[in-house]
């Protein structure tokens, strides 16, 4: 049997999607039985949302006034002071989990799997190595405790309704003060999360400005869509960086996904490669994003776009 | 601070399409370009500019890997780096025991910081520089798009999923570096031929006294799976008809 200690993600209130995304992960590792790890200060309406998800069996909440703000350094002690008993630990493949699971690891005296695509069996995984080119199927040492991170795209969240049990536990872990959060620039947004949206409209460097960027925006609100960019978009200042898909941004997976002045660079296909349907709009009908798109239109943006939005509004 | 150890790896370079070996054994790399991980040639520029404005004395690159890895490092001396070491490993180390030798090297050398790309874009796995913090006891910052040294402390800025978080650690710290972080320089022909009379050092891997980590078993190789080209639409009233023929709109 496989025990899986699953480290929910959170903001401080509230549960991270990427949670129900790592249990459908945990869920395929054969007889596990699985326990919600919640680090926090306070933390019980984060504990409570974890314990409705299914296949959970225990919430454990460790509730530490250091735990405000999610520092790897201050998290992952307490975490390896949890493991005890567990074959399995597993954590987003987020920002947040790829920070602190790492760190875990370490202490505990394995290597990471990064990135878990697939379960095989429960020390054999699937993940993606050179930028998504290749995929490796990999072994962990038999008997030796799996920590990985779970790419969240390749897992359907799993359902709700579950009711399982909600322990306060303490760990003993010493707790550094050598790092100190400070602050956090968000971008406040009313459009639905980047990772978690069934429609994402993405722009890239052909949009040219911030301001023509607009369109984007406008054609992403009347669909009720996530907003996206490439990195060359990111990198010329039109959108903040935590709007970059690809490889080294955000892996996603909606149902569809609007790519729009994107040449398709492979570190951008890599993130949306597990999208439901791609349309292309590009007036370069060689771009490389024509070979994956489901649906390409070829042409100007400035004229396609503000058409597409008034027969959407209409 | 008096110095600074920056990683290098030796990857397939980034502009190479890579394919898997037909027999499903590996990545073919025979003949294939081979560079600097991109991340750490920014990690090494990050580092070069610290010691630029007078807030570092030494740059030290190190390379863990075979003897071919010396090009690499050859290459960081040429960008501006005052020293380098290479850890004699045959070949790439798994992240942990990678992050067991510059524990060791970090406290040879009494580093006060620690400069490495977030990861590697050949295994990218974004594991050592956590796990070094880790096993030194040290913060970690990852993924830093800004780097501000305050005497004992930094202040560095790290591009999360939400935006950007900022955080103050003691040093020595461990620092990842991200895209934005910087662009690094061009090699002059110059600096290449006095990157010739600069120290390079070979250390067995044996000499360390580093013990290796068990790595995970490799089973196979297959590229993944492709997209299938789909239909090309005349006009937006294509385009809208396709999406309503797949129930999207």
């Amino acid at each position: 049997m496989s025990k899986v200690l699953v480290i929910a993600e959170h903001d401080g209130t509230t549960l991270n999607a990427s949670t129900a995304k790592c249990l459908a992960c945990a869920a395929q590792i054969p007889d596990a039985e699985i326990d919600v790890a919640v680090f926090a200060d306070g933390g019980a309406d984060i504990a409570d949302a974890a314990a409705q998800l299914e296949f959970v069996a225990r919430v454990l909440l460790v509730d530490n006034p250091a735990n405000q703000y999610p520092l790897a350094a201050v998290i992952a002690p307490q975490l390896a002071a949890l493991a005890d008993g567990y074959s399995h630990l597993l954590g987003p493949s987020t920002t947040f989990g790829k920070d602190l699971m790492p760190r875990a690891a370490a202490l505990l005296g394995v290597n990471q799997i990064s990135d878990v695509m697939a379960v095989l069996e429960s020390h054999k995984f699937k993940r993606s190595i050179y930028a998504g080119n290749v995929i490796v199927t990999i072994e962990a040492p038999a008997d030796s405790l799996v920590v990985a991170t779970v790419r969240t795209a390749s897992f359907q969240s799993v359902g709700v309704g579950n009711a399982a049990s909600v322990e306060t536990v303490s760990v003993d872990a010493e707790i550094p003060d050598h790092t100190r959060y400070i602050e956090l620039q968000a971008g406040k947004s009313d459009r639905p999360d980047l990772q978690t949206a069934a429609k994402v409209v993405s722009g890239g460097r052909a949009l040219g400005s911030s301001e023509n960027f607009d369109i984007i925006f406008k054609l992403a609100d009347t669909l009720g869509a996530g907003v996206g960019a490439s990195r060359a978009a990111v990198d010329a200042g039109y959108v903040p960086n935590e709007m970059q898909v690809g490889q080294t941004g955000k892996i996603i997976a909606p149902a569809l996904y609007i790519a729009i002045g994107i040449s398709g660079a492979i570190q951008h296909l890599t993130g949306i490669k597990d999208a439901g349907t791609i349309v292309a709009i590009n007036k370069d009908e060689d771009a490389p994003i024509f070979e994956v798109a489901d649906i390409g239109l070829v042409g100007d943006l400035f004229q396609i776009v503000p058409e597409l939005q008034e027969i959407i509004g209409s | 601070m008096e110095r600074i150890l920056v990683g290098l790896k030796r990857v397939v370079d980034y502009n190479v399409r890579v394919r898997v070996r037909s027999d499903g054994s590996g990545v073919e790399t025979d003949g294939v370009k081979m560079s600097i991980n991109p991340f750490d040639e920014i990690a090494l520029e990050e580092a070069l500019r610290i010691k630029e404005r007078g807030e570092a004395n030494e740059v030290v690159v190190v390379s863990i890997g075979g003897t071919e890895s010396e090009q690499q490092l050859r290459t960081g001396l040429a960008m501006g780096a005052d020293r380098a070491i290479l850890v004699d490993a045959g070949g790439a180390v798994n992240p942990l025991t990678g992050a067991r030798i510059f524990l060791e090297l970090a406290n040879r050398e009494a580093a006060e910081l620690v400069i490495l790309g977030k990861q590697a874009i050949d295994d990218d796995n974004n594991q050592t520089g956590q796990m070094l913090a880790a096993l030194w006891g040290r913060p970690q910052a990852t993924f830093a798009s800004n780097i501000e040294l305050n005497g004992s402390t930094a202040k560095i800025t790290r591009e999360v999923d939400v935006g950007l978080e900022t955080i103050e650690v003691d040093l020595p710290a461990v620092v990842t570096v991200d895209l934005r972080l910087n662009e690094p320089r061009y090699v002059k022909l110059p600096d290449i031929m006095k990157a010739k009379k600069k120290p390079l050092d070979h250390i067995a891997i044996a000499d360390l006294g580093v013990e290796s980590a068990t790595s995970m078993s490799e089973l196979g190789f297959e590229p993944p799976e492709q997209r299938q080209k789909g239909i090309i639409v005349d006009d937006v009233a294509g385009l809208v008809a396709a999406l309503k023929e797949k129930g999207l709109m």
